[in-house]
């Protein structure tokens, strides 16, 4: 059985919680590792707000601090190395790096809930799916083994697991790589949370089977209004279901911009480096333009603007000052909603 | 559903239109040769034919009985031009990596013949298996386990030389070695450095002077890219370009993702379970698919760009591809296919051009192997 269907533009954020406080809010955050080469800089004061039934995409390369700063909210940082000298995450208004660990723990997994990449080592191997599953109802709920496994098969279900009742006994390794994504999926919703962070859930899927898992996630937010972080290096799968997106490098973010606007005219010459640097299935290109250079080293990030060395657009005042995110608005001056560039040269970048 | 109306005008096919036109002032049976007649490419310098291999499954310890195989390769046929690049596409379990195993001659086939220049190299050995070797070099997926820790770069790449010392004098290889690093855009001063001392992308580019040292005809790319970050795999797609048009090497170039196959390949291949179901052209493949699982595999593909994505159809299959041990009668992509009919379980669709294009010359007329070909453009907004 096939569906086809076209796709529709995907709606608007629904609007903030009613307290007024946005469901999580990320501000000034710096985390840090301390290793035998010196500090590892991985994240450098990263704010982002997100709201219930919003998609708020994450969009970096490799140590862009994408994860880290996940983790950091997930509060599964190893501390030591890592650690948070600064910022402060704000879920429904209450900072979460100041409160108890047992305060923590109630959070986790029944408010805030996480998928990861790698289905295949998320799950313990040496147990079945439906123990895994149920254990979220035996830890948080204290429900008993049956009544937990009757919900393992529900969930299982509800993510479209086929013969679920019979398959809630198999091990992981009996599963595809796309089956095993849908238990993740299932192991996050189970609590029905308030938001999930979800690490590159898709990149090791293949594109039939990563257009499945989208749909799926994205149709179960829908439905319980939840918030999604989508962190991922994908241009493609973020311009099919965020609503906005942060632009990550080094540690911070230096662009941010609504799902359509960033495609039309990005301001900062690293996302319009990224966006001319891949090829279009819908057409042939000549030759890609490509970045030059290499991502920097944390440990030795470059003075002013972490993009300078590597930027066409590199002046002296990159080498010495770091940009701020400045709000990025029409040539006239006209206000553009939720668009920042932390760019000296945005107003040339964008408009000229 | 598609329309069909679309694929009467060549609109991408703009060489084909000047050279129609050309030919009309000649004459008019000349015009009509020149439709019909294909693309000149010279000899094919790679011609794979039925090429089938199949893992044995067996039960017991001591008396192994086989109980049955997995088919990863099952029958797979093309050519491979001198200079062009022929992109294999498929997802995972596919038989695309066994292909290049196969073709490398890493794995021993199970039947069929790889002919290099006209000579069967299934069955050759000894001497004569080397000096083909020579001439058909492979680039790796993964640049972090592809390279031996222990060894410097010189040493990498190297290490052809010792294993052909005919292709360089032994005073001339240091020389040799730091050409090549110069070629694939690394430092020639790097090359007592050891491979943790790079990148990804720049180890990459190690893998690729180690696969040009001997100046191959043919390169073989298992996924070369899928390992980099997006902004270094458009600098390592670029350089592989500029050394294909400067040694004139011919490419089969393996990957997953459709978007960078189609940046690079001249002709294009799709696999589903160890069998082609459609190739062609770029164009004919990405702008005028008739098999059903290349639309349902383009039409999965997020395009990077919201706009284009409102108007696209897309078509999400359901389940998984099927086990390779025991793929499905008949066409094997019947059972997730929304076309599939008896004559789909009881008929192996062979790999042609679909009659009902034949006599046209739509880009749409090209080889796909379904009883129910039909042009349908997924990748552009409606």
């Amino acid at each position: 059985m096939t569906t086809i269907d076209k796709t529709m533009s995907v709606p608007g954020p629904r609007g903030g919680s009613e307290s007024g406080a946005p469901l999580l809010e990320v501000r000034d955050l710096h985390v840090e590792f301390h290793t035998r080469d010196g500090v590892a800089k991985a994240v450098n004061g990263v704010n982002y707000t997100v709201d219930a039934g919003e998609t708020l995409a994450v969009l970096g390369e490799s140590g862009s601090g994408k994860s880290v700063t996940a983790q950091a909210i997930m509060g599964i940082l190893d501390m030591p190395p890592g650690k948070i000298p600064r910022g402060e995450i704000r879920f429904r208004g209450e900072d979460m790096l100041t409160m108890s660990h047992e305060e923590r723990r109630r959070i986790r997994g029944q408010k805030i809930a996480m998928i990861f990449q790698d289905a295949l080592s998320a799950l313990n191997p040496v147990l079945s799916v439906g123990y895994q599953l149920g254990e979220m109802f035996r830890v948080h709920q204290g429900m008993s083994k049956k009544q937990a496994k009757a919900r393992s098969i529900e969930l299982m279900e509800r993510v479209r697991i086929p013969a679920a009742r019979e398959r809630v006994n198999d091990y992981p390794h009996q599963f595809s790589g796309g089956m095993r994504q849908r238990i993740m999926i299932a192991m996050a919703l189970a609590l029905e949370p308030d938001l999930i962070i979800a690490d590159e859930p898709t990149t090791a899927l293949d594109v039939t089977v990563q257009a499945q898992v989208m749909d799926l996630l994205a149709e179960l937010q829908q439905e319980f209004n939840m918030g999604l972080i989508l962190i991922t290096h994908d241009l493609g799968v973020v311009a099919d279901v965020a609503d906005k997106i942060a632009v990550m490098y080094a540690g911070r973010i230096v662009e941010t911009a609504p799902v359509h606007e960033l495609y039309k005219r990005p301001a900062h010459p690293y996302t319009r480096g990224l966006l001319d640097s891949i090829p279009r299935l819908d057409q042939k290109g000549q030759e890609l333009y490509a970045i030059k250079g290499l991502p920097p080293n944390l440990t030795r990030i470059p003075t002013g603007c972490a993009f300078n060395p590597r930027c066409p657009k590199a002046e002296d005042i990159c080498r010495t000052d770091v940009p701020v995110l400045h709000r990025v608005t029409e040539q006239g001056g006209g206000e553009i909603a939720g668009r920042g560039s932390a760019c000296h040269f945005w107003k040339e970048t964008i408009h000229g | 559903m598609a329309e069909l109306n679309k694929g009467d005008e060549p609109m991408d096919a703009t060489p084909n239109v000047s050279e129609v036109e050309a030919a009309g002032v000649a004459g008019e049976t000349e015009a009509v040769a020149a439709i019909e007649a294909p693309v000149e490419r010279g000899e094919p310098i790679l011609q794979v034919r039925n090429l089938v291999k199949h893992f044995p499954l067996t039960q017991g310890i001591l008396f192994k009985r086989q109980i049955g195989a997995v088919k990863a390769v099952d029958g797979i046929s093309f050519d491979l031009y001198q200079g062009e690049t022929l992109g294999i596409v498929g997802e995972s379990g596919c038989g695309k990596s066994t292909v290049a195993k196969l073709l490398m001659l890493l794995e021993t086939a199970t039947s069929g013949e790889v002919f290099y220049k006209g000579q069967d190299i299934t069955r050759l050995s000894g001497r004569a298996l080397k000096a083909v070797r020579r001439n058909i070099q492979m680039v790796f997926q993964d640049p972090y386990t592809s390279l031996n820790p222990r060894m410097t770069v010189g040493d990498i790449i190297g290490e052809p030389f010792d294993i052909h010392p005919e292709a360089a004098p032994k005073g001339d290889r240091r020389r040799k070695v730091q050409e090549l690093l110069d070629v694939v855009g690394l430092n020639p001063e790097y090359i007592n450095r050891y491979p943790h001392q790079f990148s990804g992308g720049q180890r990459q580019r190690i893998g690729i002077a180690r696969g040009l040292a001997l100046n191959p005809e043919i390169i073989i790319c298992d996924e070369p890219v899928s390992a980099l970050d997006v902004s270094v795999q458009a600098q390592v797609i670029n350089l592989m370009e500029k050394l294909q048009d400067e040694f004139n090497l011919s490419y089969l170039f393996i990957a997953h993702d459709l978007s960078i196959v189609r940046h690079i390949s001249d002709r294009v291949g799709v696999m589903y379970l160890g069998k082609m179901a459609e190739i062609g052209t770029d164009t004919q493949i990405y702008d005028h698919p008739t098999h059903p699982y290349t639309q349902a595999l383009l039409s999965a593909v997020p395009v990077p760009d919201p706009e284009a994505r409102e108007g696209r159809e897309r078509i999400i299959l359901t389940g998984d591809v099927p086990s390779p041990a025991n793929p499905p009668s008949g066409c094997r992509f019947r059972t997730r296919c929304w076309k599939a009919q008896d004559k789909c379980a009881e008929e192996v669709p062979l790999l042609a051009v679909p009659e009902r294009f034949k006599s046209s010359d739509t880009p749409a007329a090209h080889e796909s192997a379904c009883h129910f070909a039909e042009e349908k453009d997924v990748v552009h907004a409606a």
